[in-house]
Formats: C-alpha cells, structure tokens, sequence
C-alpha cells in the first residue's frame, strides 16, 4: 500500500522492483557509452553490461546469450517475428497459425499481413477456458505454413497454453514456433530447448523491470531461424535489429530476469496463496460470480471475474478511487485493477478473448481482471476482498438486471431494447 | 478517463434510487438498452392526472455515465408536465455533466428511458378511457 492506492494490475505492467533500479542508475551517469564503440573503455564498459544482460536474460529461458536481440518491448518483438519469418521465409509459404485469444501485438500484425496479400492466417479457435489444442494445431497446419504463433498465458484470463506439446508438433511438421511469453516469462517455467521454441517474445516491464526494452529470441540451430528486419541501419543485433543499444534498460532487464530466476518457486507459491485467498473471499460472500480461464492452468497472480448484473467499468469507478462510498470519514484507497468492459474500450466491444471463450456479451461487460504481483500482501488483498464485496452489493441494488434476476425473471427471456 | 465532478457526485450519491410498482396506474415505467450492450436503465415516473411528474425512481446497470445520466434525469423530470418531458434532449444531460463523446450514448438512453416511461403510462391511460367513452356511449 501506498499514498497512490494498492496496485493489482500487475499484467499491465509492474512496478520496478528497487534492486532493479539500484542496477540500472550507473548507467544513466557515468558508464554512458555506445555498446557498438569498439574502440574505447567507454564503449567497452557499455558492451561489458549490454552482454551480461544479454546472459541473464538467455539463462532464464535456458537459450544462449546470441539469441537474444534487443528490441523495444514485446509489441515490436511480436511484429519482428512474425512480420520477418513470412517476409524471409516468403518462397517457402505463406500461411501462418495463430489463435483467436492472441494479444492484439500478434492479432493486428497478422491482420496487416492478411491486407497487404503477404500471408493467410489460420485463427483457431480455444476451449471454454482458453486453451489451445496441439491437435487443431497439427491439422491447421499445411504445406504453405511458415509459422505458428500462440501465447504462453493470456494477459486477461491468464490460461496457460501447452506449449510444450505445441512445439513438438511443429517441430514434428518442420515449421517454425513463436511464443509471446510476454506474462509468462519469469512466473512459469520457461525452456526453450525443452518446448521446441523458435522465437519468444518477451519484455521487462512486465516482470518488474524497466519500460521500453524488450527481446525475441531468435534459435541459432536446430533449426536456424532467418529473419527479416523490420528496422534497417547500422547492423547491431545480428542485423536483425538495427539500432544502439538501451544500456540501462538492457541492464535493468537483465537483473529483472536473474531475481525472477532467483525467487521464481517461491514467489510462484507466494502470490497464488493471495491469489487464492482473493479468490475464497469474493467467491464465499458474493452469488453470482463466475471464474473465466482455466480454474487451474493460469497465472498464479491471475483471477479474472465476471460479478453478474454489475457493469465492468461502474465497478472500476467504485474502486479506483473516484467516489468515497463508503462512510463518510474513513480514508478510501484507490484500487489498481481492470476490467474486460466495451466501456473501458474506445470501441464500446467487451473483451475478445472472453468472447472467444463463449462468455456471453452480458457477462463480458461485468468481468474485471486482478492481476497480483511481488509486491502485494495480505493485507492488501484483505482490504480489497472488502471493498469489492462493498461496491459489489451497492451496485446490484441499483442494477434493474439484479432487481429482474432475483423475481425470477429469466433475463433471456426479455425482449429488450437495443440500440 | 477522467470524470466530471458531477458524474462523481451522482455516481456516489445516486438520487432517487428504487423502484415503483409498475402496477400503479400513475406509474409509467421504461426499460430501455441491454445487457449485452452493457446498458439498461430502468426509469419510472409517477404522473398526476393532470400530466405532472409526482416523483421519480431509477435501478441502471450501466457504467458511472451511465448511472449518472439516470440519476440526474431523475431529479431533472420532477414538477415537469409531461409536454415538458418530452421536450428533454440527451444534449442537456451531455452538457449538465459534462459528457465525453465516447459517453453519449448514455445520456441517449436516458433521454429514451424517460419518454418510454411516458409511453407507458399513457398506454395505462388509454384503455381507462375506452372505458369511459364505452360507459357514456351505453
């Protein structure tokens, strides 16, 4: 807890954890030389600190320090991927796999492949919990695929993909495999030789580390994956990836990636017991309110929830700290969280990924998403258990839908106004 | 999204909240939106039989704007003749709390709430008076 609230939007971003940033500050003073300067200490000390982020980031995904090229973030890692595999790979194919629940990084690129006639893309479909079947994948794949892409977990509802099989089966068939491990990396365990990975996308924010820096693994053999550059200039990152290098967000990365590493049993167990005992709270105290995703393959600081008759984004309003429902004179925390309604969105949609799961659009409005992280207690989870149970009921007796519900009105049954 | 200081208000200290018994000959009540679109408001009207608005209830599953307009309309419609009522915009609601674009279909449907809650209580009315016309005819 502080001043500014509790935070439990952990798959937004993170906050940097201090050990991080303490790694990070000499490299916004004194070491400030170009990793790419090779003909002095100052650039020297620069590629010293690039190379051993590089290392601590390839040995948390078990690859080696070469196969990792530095990019802004997971958003330009997906597009690198996926972009540079069907451009390079062009006389090859041009068919790519991916599912429907994919993050819009992923989603989009391939829609603007598909515009541009430089790929087909085969969007399969998942289970009522998110997942992915190896199986679709083997029969979605044809001569013409190049790639198939499908996430670790889901940044909504936190389903954990099997991966692992997945890789198999496309190592099987001789195409290539991405991952956008962007929520898994540093939570889940993550190996690269193992699952049969090609590429993985990854970035530091999300675990604790700094903005604007991320990676694609790129494998070096077995086989050798050849890509495209989206970016042209001066040839740094194996010409994959053109551009000086972000020392201190490298060297923040890195340390990130060694803590998650370092902790990643531990604080596994740690934050699904909170996770958990949100979840006991909420689901003891209140009816009506139903667990999207997998109720076991998901991130351990996930729990996505749909609270019935009751709008996604009121909820957030209520607890982000707009309004002081509650009496008058106590001091009210806002509340760091998120919500799958189309209120939240420019568009007025609720969440692809729970349509995707067959969540109807009357409970997509009403989902919101805790995301739990390193640096939330018990406390923390106790007081918002309390207040979301609080805002929960005095907004189902303001919702005419609970009203309806509770006289046994069947809501299906209503011919209602749309507009 | 930031919220207008009167959203907040109404948001946290919704008025007239509750509901009528759509029973009631002098209550009209309209159901307008949808779940599925993440809106519905419910607004009620209890109208003399003079045409004025006595009082005025709402229930609204809906986001904060949505919960706002509902609210502020409520308070808007009391002591108005029904004519008055009518003649309510959305644009009114939009400027009194200060809507953003993105929140205007909110203050649409509560514009539609209050004159389909009009429609119904003068539906209530018309067989009364068939009634009526029927007595004096015989």
């Amino acid at each position: 807890m502080n001043g500014k609230g509790i935070y439990m939007d952990n798959h937004a971003t993170t906050p940097i954890d201090p050990r991080v940033l303490e790694a990070m500050l000499p490299y916004f003073g004194d070491v400030f030389g170009n990793a790419a300067s090779r003909s002095h200490p100052f650039g020297w000390e620069a590629e010293k600190a690039a190379e051993t982020g590089r290392e601590q980031i390839a040995r948390l995904i078990n690859a080696k320090s070469k196969e990792i090229i530095f990019t802004s973030g997971a958003t330009e890692s997906d597009n690198l991927a996926i972009k540079g595999v069907v451009e390079f790979y062009k006389d090859k194919g041009n068919h790519v796999v991916t599912a429907t629940t994919e993050h819009k990084a992923v989603l989009d690129t391939c829609k603007a492949l598909e515009r541009k006639g430089l790929a087909t893309v085969t969007y399969l479909p998942v289970d009522e919990y998110g997942m992915v079947d190896p199986d679709d994948v083997r029969k979605a794949i044809t001569e013409r695929t190049v790639l198939v892409s499908i996430m670790y977990a889901n940044n909504e509802i936190g389903t954990i993909n099997p991966i692992g099989e997945i890789g198999k089966v496309t190592r099987e068939r001789g195409v290539l495999f991405h991952t956008d491990a962007t929520q898994g990396v540093g939570k889940l365990p993550l190996d690269v030789e193992a699952m049969h990975i090609d590429l993985l996308s990854m970035t530091a924010h999300k675990i604790y580390g700094p903005k604007g820096i991320g990676a694609l693994y790129v494998r070096s053999k077995n086989p050798r994956v050849r890509l495209t550059p989206i970016i042209d200039g001066g040839g740094h990152e194996r010409g994959f990836r053109s551009g000086t290098l972000n020392v201190p967000g490298i060297v923040g990365f890195g340390k990130a990636c060694e803590l998650c590493r370092d902790g990643m049993a531990d604080e596994a167990q740690r934050v699904l017991a909170l996770r958990e005992r949100l979840h006991d709270a909420l689901f003891s105290q209140l009816d009506e309110i139903y667990l999207n995703g997998h109720p076991v393959r998901r991130l351990p600081g996930n729990l996505n929830v749909s609270f019935a008759y009751v709008e996604g984004e009121s909820l957030l309003m209520g607890l982000n700290g707009s309004t002081s429902p509650i009496a008058v004179g106590q001091t009210v925390m806002p509340i760091a969280v998120s919500s799958g309604s189309a209120c939240t969105s420019a568009t007025l949609e609720p969440s692809y990924v729970l349509k995707a799961l067959g969540v109807g659009d009357e409970l997509a409005h009403t989902s919101i998403r805790f995301g739990l992280g390193r640096f939330n207690t018990k406390e923390e989870v106790d007081y918002v258990a309390e207040r979301v149970i609080h805002e929960v009921r005095r907004l189902r007796d303001l919702s005419p839908l609970y009203e309806m519900a509770k006289e046994g009105i069947d809501l299906k049954s209503v011919a209602w106004q749309r507009e | 999204m930031a919220y207008s200081d009167k959203v907040i208000d109404h948001y946290a200290n919704p008025r007239n909240v509750g509901s009528f018994s759509k029973d009631e000959p002098d209550v009209g009540t309209g159901i307008v939106g949808a779940p599925e679109c993440g809106d519905v408001m419910k607004l009620q009207l209890k109208i003399s039989d003079d045409g004025v608005v006595q009082d005025a209830r709402f229930k609204t599953f809906g986001c904060g704007s949505a919960i706002a307009s509902s609210s502020y309309v409520t308070e808007l419609v009391k002591g108005k003749t029904v004519d008055e009522v009518m003649k309510i915009r959305n644009t009114h609601i939009v400027q009194e709390l200060s809507l953003p674009p993105v929140k205007i279909h909110c203050s649409v449907l509560a514009e539609d709430g209050i004159k389909a809650a009009i429609a119904d209580w003068k539906k209530k009315r018309e067989p009364a008076k068939t009634e009526n016309e029927t007595a004096r005819a015989s």
